[in-house]
Parts: structure tokens; sequence; C-alpha cells
């Protein structure tokens, strides 16, 4: 961490997006994470797709939990929504939000630990449910703020920083949000930024439960030869099936891509993907597929990175519910409360 | 591109602005540091080792290195954006210095003679800098100048309301005192005489004492009230003018032009105003100097080109102009045309023409190997300040026009280097490397020391004594200087570019860091490129790609490499605080250039 507050003046010629902001107004509070963690590099990803985006700060609700990693949505957007709740159960404050106001685009942020330990069951059920949001996972393979004990996600074999082996068998939160219905599933690396930051803005774009894994490095505990989730290791064994651009209305990409290897897709909002293939047999549309090949290549020693899967009909869980459009703080007193004869009206439809 | 060679002075140098502008390269941040410190005297040395006159300079210093500083590229809004007050800072640590500590600090007169004797034509800021930097040697030091003191036009020209007369004899004594031979109130009329007496080498520092002359019709006619303006003033210096009429027209738009206007104020004119023939914008004087001549009640007309004075009964009466404009031509030259209004005519007793000022050698014999351009200047090498006679050197205002007392200075130490290795049989043109220190500034994790919070306050104004008092008394300063309060707080906007940035590739792990908290986005990690192509690929290319350098790293572990533009840099040294693995770190970059002596 430092002890100053980030300088307020900014590059002269700074690009401004369609509100008129740059990405230094997309930030928080500065950083009290160590020095190069991993994390820190994703929280300048969201601040980046927010600023191509051009998303107006008050729309959005950052949700988070216990842990370094849910300690960032405090370094990102500070002019944003926000809710830290306790250990493991961001999900559930989250689902909440959503019911209550469908309106708001919203972000999840965990860790591994907050995740897929004392979290898990609210992690698959949130997904189970299809709630519309962004939920990423800043995977380390340690409980980094309680000083790197290895996580749910630590590889079988890999080694703690004092030498230890982890002996239980890692969840694998990829394959599970697939299994579950999430309706956008990647994976990424916290130190290749071309790649996250595409792939967040099409997480927040996406209308329906989204979910990006993205392995970063705890510097301070698991950055060493023998873990599975330091920065040397997963540069040797990235393999990024696509690359996707998101076509930012802001400033378009030009890449020129070879013929024949690229798909474009255009989301609900009209907002458009091109989508790189980089393993000719991979079809991010089919989820069996997907969650076989994830299978494979993990079993090979891969760490499969890019979008993984994504279904172009996004599910959310308030067409099952059949739930007023208007955001509940929207309504007035008479519509919330109709009284008492409307309540005997809906029970005596129960009976 | 290549890897960037820090180890080239050049190129950290050229990150520190102000210094690489200062023709003196003065190590500004250095000095800025310790006023913030409150090590006044200190702070006044390090002026005195570059510049050799600071508490004059803090007056009247011409600035080139504000136009450059950093600050006035990275303020927020471009217009109001200002560079930090390095000049008045200067003048802090004259005004605050302990003089007994400092006077201990001088060099003392050589105890030893080197045998070596030098003669300095004219005792203006190039001879004094020439005597200072040799006479410590052991060099025989003798000094000429027509006037009854030494000092040049800092004496002569420069109005004491801006430069106090104490100041100055300050600073010329503490030359003085190194015992230089003094043959003041003697013109020299003959270089050949000069050579005759047997010097081992000769500086010509006589300046360029001529104002240019004005012919239009009545000027003859009109005489006793026409004036040449660096007569006038260096008449009103020695006190042998002391009125002027109430009504004064001043010819001319450079800082003569200034002094004169601002003199007149003070010597019983009314109502003075300046002409000039340009545009306002394109005057020569330096904008503050504009500014406190129009603060005195002085306007500024533009676009009127003097055509005529009038007289009546050999008494000037007035002066017509001609209305000009500009216009520009197919090479986008200006040129001032009529611009088809009728002439102009503004009433006055007294004129002052401030039209520029030119050089002349009429003592100088043509057949002594001094050759001389088709302009008649000396023709003097930049880098050695050598003439094609290789016992000759010429410096300041003799050697290149009218320039600044800055450059006199800088001039000075060039001259005297080269007359140190003249004398001791060397080539001139082996100049020695200038001394360069490089030192971390790490004292804990989080901790510099140096200040790396970076002030977001606007620049202060030096406070003016009241205008009533100063237009009363043409030897009262009217600046005041900042006091040792705001000296504080403008000594915190400057930026510390001489703490730089230093990179070690093989520590990096590319963990993004540096990238993600550098508040100015300088930092890339990309492949490498063209330096054009690779420009393109910056996190925020800037639009002014010829002010500062990239610096780019060996190729890294994934065979990008780390570039850094150091166009904006706030040197703040987040990223070394949030660095890991200690890849970058803040190390200040001391450059003193060399002076005389430096080679043996
Ligand atoms: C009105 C005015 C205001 C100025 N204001 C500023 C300012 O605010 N800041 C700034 O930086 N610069 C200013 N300048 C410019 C500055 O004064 C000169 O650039 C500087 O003094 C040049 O230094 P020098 O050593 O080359 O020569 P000078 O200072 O010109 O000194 C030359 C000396 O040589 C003597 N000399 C000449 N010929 C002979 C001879 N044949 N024999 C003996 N002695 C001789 C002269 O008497 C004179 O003393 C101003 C100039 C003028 C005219
Ligand atoms: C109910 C509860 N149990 C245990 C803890 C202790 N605790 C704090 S953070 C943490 C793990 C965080 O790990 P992760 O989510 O991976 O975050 P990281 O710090 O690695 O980013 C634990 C177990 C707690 N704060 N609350
Ligand atoms: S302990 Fe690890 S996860 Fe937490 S801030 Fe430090 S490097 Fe990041
Ligand atoms: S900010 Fe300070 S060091 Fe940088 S150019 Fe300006 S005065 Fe010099
Ligand atoms: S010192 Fe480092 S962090 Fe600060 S502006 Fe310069 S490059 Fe950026
Ligand atoms: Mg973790």
């Amino acid at each position: 961490m430092t002890y100053l507050a980030k300088p307020k003046f900014h590059h002269p010629d700074l690009p401004k997006n369609a509100l008129g902001f740059t990405h230094r107004d997309y930030e928080g509070s500065i950083s009290t994470l160590c020095a190069g963690c991993g994390h820190d590099s994703i929280s300048s990803a969201v601040i980046q797709a927010c600023f191509e985006l051009n998303i107006e700060p008050h729309r959005l609700a950052k949700l988070s939990g216990i842990g370094c990693s849910s300690k960032t949505p405090d370094y990102f957007l500070g002019q944003s929504h926000g809710f830290n709740s306790v250990h493991g159960r961001m999900p559930s404050v989250l689902t909440g939000a959503n019911l209550a106001n469908k309106e708001m685009i919203y972000l999840g942020v965990s860790g591994d630990g907050d995740s897929a330990s004392i979290g898990l069951g609210q992690f698959i059920h949130c997904i189970r449910r299809g709630v519309n949001m962004l939920y990423i996972t800043e995977n380390n393979g340690v409980y980094g703020l309680t000083k790197g004990q290895f996580s749910a996600t630590a590889d079988r074999g890999s080694k703690s920083k004092a030498g230890g082996t982890n002996n239980d068998s890692a969840l694998d939160l990829v394959g599970m949000a697939l299994q579950v219905g999430a309706t956008f599933v990647a994976r990424s690396f916290s130190g290749d930024k071309k790649q996250v930051v595409p792939l967040i803005m099409a997480g927040l774009s996406h209308p329906g439960p989204s979910f990006i894994d993205i392995i970063s490095p705890c510097v301070a505990f698991n950055n060493h030869a023998g873990s599975t989730k330091s920065f040397d290791y997963v540069r040797e064994h990235n393999e990024a099936v696509n690359r996707l651009d998101f076509m930012s209305p802001r400033a378009p990409i030009t890449v020129e891509y070879e013929p024949g290897t690229v798909a474009a897709v255009t989301l609900h909002d009209g907002s458009e993907l091109k989508l790189a293939k980089l393993h000719p047999d991979y079809d991010p549309y089919d989820r069996i597929n997907a969650m076989t090949y994830m299978q494979n290549r993990a079993a090979a020693g891969e760490v499969v990175t890019g979008l993984i899967y994504m279904d172009p009909q996004a599910r959310d869980m308030h067409a099952g519910l059949n739930t007023v459009d208007a955001p509940l703080n929207r309504l007035s007193e008479k519509e919330l409360c109709p009284g008492s004869a409307a309540l005997e009206k809906i029970n005596a439809s129960l009976r | 591109m290549n890897p960037t060679d820090i180890k080239n002075p050049d190129y950290f140098h050229k990150v520190v602005d102000c210094q690489w502008a200062c023709p003196a390269h003065t190590p500004v941040p250095e000095y800025i540091r310790l006023i913030a410190a409150g090590r006044y005297s200190d702070a006044y040395m390090v002026n005195w080792n570059s510049n050799v006159f600071p508490g004059v300079l803090g007056r009247t210093c011409d600035r080139p290195c504000e136009p450059a500083c950093r600050r006035s590229r990275v303020e927020e809004t471009s217009k109001a954006a200002q560079p930090v007050a390095i000049c008045r800072l200067k003048r802090v640590a004259a005004d605050n210095k302990d003089k007994d500590d400092v006077k201990s600090r001088m060099p003392s007169a050589a105890l030893v003679k080197n045998g070596k004797r030098v003669a300095l034509i004219g005792a203006g800021p190039a001879s004094l800098t020439v005597a200072r930097d040799l006479l410590p040697l052991g060099y025989s030091c003798v000094l000429y100048d027509s006037d009854p003191n030494a000092g040049g036009m800092m004496r002569t020209q420069i109005p004491k309301f801006r430069l106090p007369e104490t100041v100055l004899d300050e600073e010329v004594n503490y030359i003085l005192a190194l015992q230089p031979e003094l043959r003041l109130g003697q013109r020299v009329t003959s270089m050949k005489a000069i050579l005759d007496e047997g010097y081992d080498a000769i500086f010509v520092g006589c300046g360029a004492p001529r104002g240019r002359e004005l012919e239009i019709p009545g000027r003859k006619e009109a005489s006793a009230n026409i004036h040449i303006g660096i007569d006038w003033l260096s008449s009103v210096s020695f006190g042998h003018t002391t009125a002027i009429g109430k009504r004064v027209i001043v010819l001319g738009g450079g800082n003569t032009a200034m002094d004169c206007c601002r003199t007149s104020r003070r010597l019983g004119g009314d109502d003075v105003k300046v002409v000039v023939r340009s545009g306002f914008e394109e005057m020569k004087a330096s904008p503050w100097e504009k500014e406190d001549a129009m603060h005195e009640g002085i306007p500024i007309h533009n676009f009127l080109v003097p055509k005529e004075f009038l007289h009546d009964n050999g008494k000037l009466t007035g002066v017509v102009f001609e209305k000009v404009k500009a216009e520009y031509d197919a090479k986008g030259r200006r040129n001032l045309v009529n611009a088809g209004e009728p002439d102009v005519r503004m009433e006055c007793d007294d004129v002052l023409v401030a039209v520029g000022q030119e050089n002349s050698f009429p003592w100088i014999e043509k057949d002594l190997g001094i050759e001389f351009d088709r302009w008649e200047m000396p023709k003097v090498s930049p880098a050695t300040m050598q003439s094609t006679n290789p016992k000759i050197f010429f410096g300041g205002d003799a050697a290149f026009g009218p320039k600044n007392i800055i450059w006199a200075v800088a001039h000075g130490h060039e001259a005297a280097i080269s007359i140190d290795l003249h004398c001791s049989g060397d080539n001139v043109a082996d100049r020695p490397p200038p001394l360069v220190n490089l030192m971390s500034q790490k004292m804990g994790i989080h901790e510099w020391s140096y200040d790396n919070d970076i002030s977001a306050d606007k620049r202060y104004k030096v406070p003016h004594a009241p205008p009533e008092l100063t237009l009363k008394d043409v030897r009262m300063e009217v600046e005041l200087g900042f006091d040792v309060k705001q000296a504080f707080l403008e000594a915190e906007r400057c930026l510390n570019c001489d703490v730089q940035t230093i990179f070690e590739g093989p520590k990096c792990i590319e963990c993004d860091a540096c990238v993600d908290i550098c508040p100015m986005d300088c930092i890339t990690f990309t492949p490498n490129g063209p330096e054009a192509e690779l420009r393109t690929r910056l996190t925020a290319p800037t639009t002014h790609a010829d002010t500062q350098d990239l610096y780019v790293s060996e190729p890294l572990k994934t065979a990008r490499v780390m570039v850094k533009d150091e166009d904006v840099c706030l040197h703040c040294g987040l990223c070394a605080e949030r660095c890991p693995t200690g890849a970058w770190d803040m190390q200040k970059f001391l450059l003193n250039t060399p002076k005389a002596g430096c080679h043996a």
C-alpha cells in the first residue's frame, strides 16, 4: 500500500467517454493491498471496462464478501453503490438487491476463499437462480487476507510458501458455473489486461448470470515456485481458446483478422463482440462440449482462458418470478402495501 | 527501439526540464528542495556555483527554465497551468541566506599564482564569471571597463526598482574578493595594444553597447527630446538624468522599452505610453514585464509604425504613426502592411527610442586574425567560445548579440574552461564531462528522502510594494519577494524532476502494479517497435512527442519491453512504492556542469 492519495493530476491527453469522463473518474480510494497484488490489476481492468462502456457510476452496484479480493470494490468506482457483506454472503445480498431493483448493473466481487469455501453454497445457488449480474472471483489459490492458507481452489500437489503440500482436490468454479446454468462463463488472468477488459465488458453487458474466474497471483503468499497460481506458472501454462474484442462505441477496435477465424456476435443492447478463434475446434456456444474440453485440458495441465461459454439467449431470474419492472423504491406505499383486502384475495387464491 | 542508455548523462538531464533549459544548467529542483527545508545558505551555494549571481538573477533572470517547467504540462486546465516560480524562489535563497556562512564557503583568492595572465575586456556578468572561475585556480585576471564600477549592464541598464544596488554590489564583491587586477574607468581602444601586453589569453565581454537609431523625418530637428533608450537608462542609473517630460512615448516592444517606460513614470512622466510596430502578442518583452508596465498605468498601443517626429521651433511636439496590420504570405511569414486607416498622431514632450541593441567593435583591429562575418560579428565557436585567434575568446552579448545575464554566465563558464585548457596546452575542443551522481532516495517501504506528495496548489504571486510608493522613487524595489511561508508552498509545487524513475528489467515480474497506479499513465508493457509506431501503442499517447523521450527497457520475460514516456511523469514514486520486487527505484540525479579546473 501507499500512504499518499493518488495525485489528482492526470495525463493531459486522456480520452473521454460519451459521458465526458476519463478513466480516472472511475477510480476509487487508493488500494491498501500489497504492492504487486493481482487484484489491483483486476480493479484497474474494471475501471477500464466501465469507462469504455460509458457506465454512469450511479447505475452500478458493487458487492463483495470478505478477503483481499473482497476489499477491492473500495478501490474502483468511488461514485457507485457498494455493499461489503460478511464472509461468503455476497451472493445473497446481491440477489436481494437485484430482486428489489432490476434496473441496476450488479457486479459481485469475491475471492476463491469467499466463494469456494464458506460461500460455496451461496455461489452455486446464486448462479443456479440465474441472477442477472457479473460475478468475478479473484482466484489466487489462498486465503490472502489471513496470510496464505490453501483455499479450496488450490491444486492438489501444489506447494505453500512455507513448503507444505496441498493434499486436497481443487474445486473447479468454472465447471460448477457451467453445470448450474451460468449463461456467460470465462476465465482469465490478472496479468493479461488485453484479455480481461473485453471479458469484463462482455460480462457486464450480458443480461444474465455471468461468471469470470480471474487467476490473480497473491504476491505475498502464493507467487513462488511450486505454486500453480503464480505469475510464472500461469504465463507458462496459459492456453487461450479465443480472443474476444468488445466493439466499444467509444473507440472501435480495428484489428485485422484472418478471414474465417472471426465470428461477430451482436448483443441484446446492440453492441458487438468479435470472437477470434485461437483453437479451431473450440465452440463457446456448446455447453456440454465446453465442459468436456475444460476437463480434458485441465487434466493435461493447461490453464484454459478466454470466453468459455456464452448462451446468447441469456436467462434471468426475474423472468420466472413474474416481478414488477419498476424498482421497489419507485413504487408508492399504496402499491407496496395494497391493504388487507388484497391480502385476503391472495390468500384465497392459495387455498 | 534500442534499450535506453541511462548511463548517458544527457538522458536524465533532459528529464529535468528546468535544468536542461537553463543555459548554466543550474540544478533547480535541488535548490528548491533546500529552500523548502529552510536551508537557504545551501540553496544559495547550489545557485552560486552554477549561475554566480543568484540574488541578481532571482530578480531579473529571463528564466528560460520556466516555460520548460514540467508543472505547466501537468496542471489540469492547460490555460491556467503555470510553471513553478523557479526564478523568484532563487531570490528567496539569496534574501534569507546567512551571509557569513555563505562567505565562508566561497573560494578564496589563490595563494599561489600559476603565472598565467588573462585580460577580461568589459566587467559585465560574462567577464566576472570568467574571473570567478579562473582566479581560484591561480590565474591573474585583469578586468577592464570604461565604467568606474564592475557589473556591466546589470549596473548601468537594469533599473534599481528591479535590482537594488546593494544586491548587485554584494554579488560583484564576492568576485572582486578573489582579487582580480582592476582597470576600471579605462576604455580599451585597441585590441592590438592589449595583445602587446603579452597576455596568455584574452576574453572579450564588452557586451552589445549601442542602441539602434530610428532615422525618420524630424529626428535631427527634435533631437533634444529624443533619447536612445539604453543611453538614457544608463544616464539615469549614474544619476545624470533625474527628470523627463510629462508626456512620454516609448518606441519599441522589448524589455528595454519596458524599463524605459517604467523609469519615465518615476521621473515625472504622468502620461507614458508604449507604442509598438508589431501586435501585442508578438512583442519581445517578457509577459511579466508587460504586465508590470501595464499595472503601472502604462498603455501599450500596437500595430503603429513611427513615420515622423513633429516639432515646433526645435521642440518635439509629437509623433505620427502609420496604422498597420499583419498579413501572412504563402510561407507563413508575417508582413506588416498598411491597414488603410488614417495616420495616428500622438502628442508628447519626450520620446525614448528602444528599438534594438547592436554590437560594435571599433577597437578591434582587422589584422589580428579575428575573423568577422558579414554582420560584423566575430566568428566564435558556440562550444568553446574561441574566436579564430586561438588566444582570444568571446562571451556574453559580445559573442552572438544581445541575450541576457544567464547566457553571459553560461558563456563565461565555457570560456573559462577553454582558457584553462588553452593555457595548459590542451585541446580546447576536449570538453570535460559533467559531474553526475545517481543516488537512491529509498528510506523505507513508503518512505523517500524527498517529499513525493504532489501539491495541487496554483502558482503563488510575488507580493509588490504599493504603486503609490514605488512610482515616487526610482530606486525603490517593486517586488517584495516571497516570504518564507509562501516560498515553502511554492517550493512544494516543484515535482522533483531530478528524482528519476530507474527500472531494472531482470527484477520485473510484469505484474502491472506500476501501470495501474501511475496517475499519469506513463508506463506501458508492450512488444517493442520503431519509436513512431510504438508511441501509438502507449497507454496514453502524447500529442507533443518532441518534449521528452521514451525510456525503453531490455526485453522482459514475456519478450515485451517496459516503455515509460517521461513527458508528464510527476516523479511521485508511486510506481516504485507499488513495485513488489524493487524493479523500480527513485534515484536522485545530480548533474553539475564542469567548471574550469575540472579536467585536471
Ligand atoms: C535596459 C536593459 C535591461 C535589461 N534587463 C535584463 C534583465 O532583466 N535580465 C537579464 O538577464 N538581462 C537583462 N538585460 C541584458 C543584460 O544586461 C545583458 O545581456 C548582460 O549584461 C550582458 O552581459 P555581458 O557580460 O555580455 O556584457 P555587459 O553587461 O553589457 O557588460 C559589458 C561591459 O563592457 C564594457 N565595455 C564595452 N566596451 C568596452 C571597451 N571598449 N573598453 C572597456 N570596457 C568596455 C561596458 O562598459 C560594460 O560594462 C537588459 C539589457 C538592457 C539594455
Ligand atoms: C465468518 C468468517 N470466517 C472466517 C473469516 C476469516 N477470513 C477472512 S478472509 C478469509 C479468506 C479470504 O480468502 P479469499 O476470499 O480467497 O480472499 P483473498 O484474500 O485471497 O483475496 C477468511 C477465512 C472471516 N472473516 N469471517
Ligand atoms: S496478501 Fe496476497 S491477495 Fe492479499 S493483498 Fe497481499 S498479495 Fe494480494
Ligand atoms: S517541476 Fe520542479 S524540477 Fe520539474 S521542471 Fe519545474 S522546477 Fe524543474
Ligand atoms: S513517478 Fe512513477 S507513478 Fe509517478 S508519475 Fe512517474 S511513472 Fe507514474
Ligand atoms: Mg484468495
